[in-house]
């Protein structure tokens, strides 16, 4: 069974998996201010305009928080095995909620601070998800 | 102390005593409760005039509800913010009855979780509902209720030195009153938990790990259970039957984590202060604390939002035997036994109301010896991702 999917119609954060499709881990900024926007909305929370650019992350930062989990009754979940759940802190300024892999044991191998970068899982539904692995 | 305003009382309460409850549902365990304490105020069914309500009862809108009652209120209100719904709804029950808008407030609240067999903490979240926005971002993650806490909980510890040692004090003193109060200790035996009797910070730190840090006794129940709470003007208050409680603070809030933001912070940093300012209180004279303890990370940043401590000094807080209803040191925490060994039907906000009741009434079974002055803090939603935090400080008089 596959992890929950993204779902549309859902117009606010369509353009960011779209660009998950290439590859691409985009964030947006408020021209009005130059502050950054994540999670990815038609308007800013910061001054309500709608005037916002999209820009493409390197896809590099630092674990800001994390859990291993060891129980997920999901089936998508059930069978992994411990995993980790973390906030990254995007070097551009943004934090994403996504998981840290590539580790041989998530329980003792992942540390606030830890650099790390993008590394794609592309979905059977065409999105790929942006998960981390230490840089 | 500066003296309040005293306009609005809790004049009755009534906690469902049972949290194993097969055959009944969240609407009849509603009305159970309201009867009851109603009958603990001494008014009757056709005094309310006011309804308040988390819409818990199968999603029914205000308009169902009272036709389910049978009110035909003056005022609805169905503010639905998590865990932390019936502190908003005393504060803004406060703000009617002050008013003028009605008379008697009623809050309600039944949940059949755990018969429902809802693993609300280990089941991981989205792919219901409507696509959203915030869904979108979190739903492919696993990120589970429990590992979300645990978030805060590793954030905490790296940024402050916090230990797990430290978090499991509050879940021993908690279960050190639970132990005293006949209800949880029957919760925890209807819900089949495993050598019930106080526990150590041994037990709780080597407890198999849900999410790291947190282990099984850093986390709260999945119970049945309900309650309801009776608040009403001070004109009416002069006929009820028990010493009136005073809300004489409110406070309400919502967080969320933010590019850049401290989730070690909640939105009780929001709250409290507004609700200790108009109450003319410090949080060094109150004498108990019901802060919701969905896990122990949960209390530990409260009790610092609160004011309890500076930001980061809670594990050094709790150490000791300080939280205990007996200790000479205030406040006392969650002398009912808490959502973690005595009531956690999803949404615990209503019991940290109905013990901070007992205590100023005098009738907790871990009474703290002249309490006069307690706060509830209740907290909604998500703490590492977006949660809500309602604070009420209560007085008698």
């Amino acid at each position: 069974m596959p992890r929950p999917q993204p779902r549309f119609p859902e117009p606010d954060t369509q353009p960011f998996w779209d660009a998950t499709r290439d590859h691409r881990l985009l964030y947006q900024v408020d021209r009005t201010t130059g502050q950054v926007v994540f999670f990815p909305r038609r308007h800013s929370p910061y001054t309500g305009t709608t005037d916002l650019e999209w820009r493409e992350s390197r896809g590099e930062g630092t674990v800001y928080a994390f859990s291993v989990v060891r129980l997920n009754r999901h089936p998508a979940f059930a069978q992994l095995g411990p995993y980790a759940v973390a906030y990254v802190d995007l070097d551009e300024g943004f934090r994403i909620l996504t998981n840290v892999v590539g580790v041989a044991d998530p329980t003792t191998d992942v540390q606030i601070g830890l650099r790390v970068r993008v590394q794609w899982e592309d979905q059977e539904s065409g999105v790929s998800l942006p998960l981390f692995v230490p840089a | 102390m500066v003296s309040q305003k005293r306009d609005a009382a809790i004049v009755g309460t009534y906690e469902y005593p049972k949290r194993k409850a097969p055959g009944v549902t969240p609407l009849q365990i509603k009305a159970e409760c309201a009867a009851r304490a109603l009958e603990d105020a001494g008014l009757s069914w056709k005094d309310v005039d006011g309804l308040y309500d988390a819409q818990d009862g199968a999603g029914m809108s205000g308009l169902s509800l009272s036709e389910y009652f049978g009110f035909k209120p003056n005022v609805i209100d169905t503010t639905a913010v998590g865990g932390s719904s019936y502190e908003f709804h005393a504060a803004h029950a406060r703000r009617d009855l002050a008013t003028g808008r009605c008379r008697v407030a009623l809050l309600t609240y039944g949940s059949t979780a755990h018969s429902d067999a809802r693993a609300i903490g280990t089941a991981g979240v989205g792919s219901v509902g409507a696509p959203s926005p915030i869904g979108n971002m979190q739903d492919p993650w696993g990120m589970t209720l429990v590992s979300n806490y645990a978030m805060v909980a590793s954030r905490h510890m790296y940024q402050y030195g916090t230990t797990s040692e430290q978090l499991a004090r509050i879940a021993v003193a908690t279960r050190a009153h639970a132990m005293r109060n006949p209800q949880a200790v029957q919760a925890m035996t209807d819900l089949l938990y495993e050598n019930i009797r106080e526990t150590t910070v041994a037990d709780v730190v080597s407890s198999r790990i849900i999410a790291d840090p947190l282990h099984l006794l850093d986390c709260c129940m999945v119970s049945d259970g309900g309650g309801a709470v009776v608040i009403a003007a001070a004109d009416v208050v002069r006929d009820t039957r028990k010493p009136p409680v005073w809300i004489i603070g409110a406070g309400e809030a919502a967080k969320y984590s933010e590019n850049g933001s401290d989730i070690t912070v909640s939105a009780g940093a929001q709250s409290a202060p507004r609700a200790f300012g108009e109450a003319g209180v410090r949080p060094d004279e109150i004498d108990v604390a019901m802060i919701y303890d969905s896990f122990t990370i949960t209390v530990m940043v409260m009790l610092e939002d609160l004011g309890f401590c500076k930001k980061g000094e809670g594990g050094a807080f709790v150490e000791g035997e300080r939280l205990r209803f007996d200790s000479p040191l205030k406040p006392a925490l969650n002398t009912d036994g808490g959502g973690l060994s005595s009531n956690h039907p999803g949404m615990r906000g209503i019991f940290l109301l109905l013990e901070a009741t007992r205590q100023l009434r005098g009738e907790s079974t871990s009474q703290r010896p002249g309490a006069r002055l307690a706060v509830a803090h209740g907290n909604g939603g998500m703490l590492a991702t977006s949660h809500t935090g309602g604070t009420i400080i209560l007085a008698r008089d």
